[in-house]
């Protein structure tokens, strides 16, 4: 087998993957902060106000990086929920299991924050076009993914359920990501491109980059700490699993 | 300095909103945390009670 294949095979081990986390973790939080801290003092602090919407256009360093995460962690979700599902990887269930809070988060402050930005700017809280709703319909696709697997008794049998839930709901995100250009709606169009260049001035840009850097380090933080403590769980009747409440009592 | 939290005249937009963000994600980040002390609690106790089981049958 070659090396690299040989180190998945590895790293879907739970106890091997219980350690490795645990060494990456301390770094991962760390990261994390200081890309938070550095993002948000570019975002509110170096980056100049805008000339349309003064100071409030600030609340784009929180909002846009979480719509982001809000769907990265879906397809992160529904591609683990997809190898849980074909080759019963037991840790992929897992990270499947352990993303939906975690993206069920992100959603509900791009909600929360995108409703604050809306009153002073479209002097509403909520409206109903495309991209408001897809993305509440993306939270209640969370919400359910989480539902169903506390539902069900067998953890197992949990996960699956689950994800094969979380797949069905993929449809949706292309949904979100084209609503702004299927419909007509309030909701402005993207200005941050990855194919060509984006329409902000590069002081305003470089903070959202590294809220989006430092998102993607915090789900993964937060993702590593979930699915540890699942794992512990999960084979809670494991030699390895003994060894770690022992340790840890000592300590 | 009460400039900036003054934001414009959009300060309680802007910091309500940085407020929900960081709020969240702390308790998402804590969350773990408070399930790893549970879980921790409970495989102790498993290996209390096989422990006991391995002595009363020798």
């Amino acid at each position: 087998m070659n090396p690299l294949l040989l180190w998945f095979h590895k790293l879907g081990s739970p106890p091997y993957f219980y350690r490795l986390a645990g060494r990456l973790l301390p770094w991962l939080w760390g990261l994390a902060l200081i890309g938070l801290v550095a993002g948000l003092y570019g975002g509110l602090v170096l980056a100049p106000a805008d000339y349309q919407q003064s100071d409030a256009f600030r609340i784009i360093y929180v909002h846009v990086p979480s719509a982001w995460m809000s769907m990265f962690i879906y397809a992160f979700m529904a591609a683990n929920g997809f190898v849980a599902l074909v080759w019963r990887i037991k840790l992929s269930e897992t990270l499947a299991m352990a993303a939906a809070p975690i993206g069920a988060a992100f959603t509900a402050i791009c909600l929360a924050t995108g409703s604050i930005w809306g009153k002073p700017m479209w002097g509403t809280w909520w409206t109903w076009d495309a991209r408001l709703t897809s993305e509440l319909v993306l939270l209640f696709l969370y919400l359910g993914v989480i539902g169903l697997y506390h539902a069900i008794e067998d953890r197992r049998q949990a996960s699956r359920a689950a994800a094969f839930l979380a797949l069905i709901g993929i449809v949706n995100l292309p949904i979100v990501h084209f609503s702004v250009k299927w419909w007509n709606t309030l909701h402005q169009g993207s200005t941050v491109k990855l194919f060509g260049p984006s329409l902000i001035d590069g002081r305003m840009l470089w903070p959202l980059l590294v809220m989006a850097l430092a998102t993607k380090l915090l789900f993964a933080a937060s993702l590593l700490s979930r699915a540890r403590v699942d794992l512990l769980e999960l084979e809670a009747g494991k030699e390895w699993a003994r060894q770690v409440a022992l340790a840890g009592e000592r300590t | 300095m009460s400039e900036f939290f003054h934001m414009g005249g959009y300060g309680s937009y802007v910091w309500s909103a940085m407020a929900i963000f960081v709020g969240v994600l702390a308790l998402d980040a804590v969350a773990p945390l408070i399930k790893r002390r549970r879980v921790l609690r409970e495989l102790r106790a498993r290996a209390r009670r096989a422990q006991k089981r391995n002595e009363e049958s020798v």
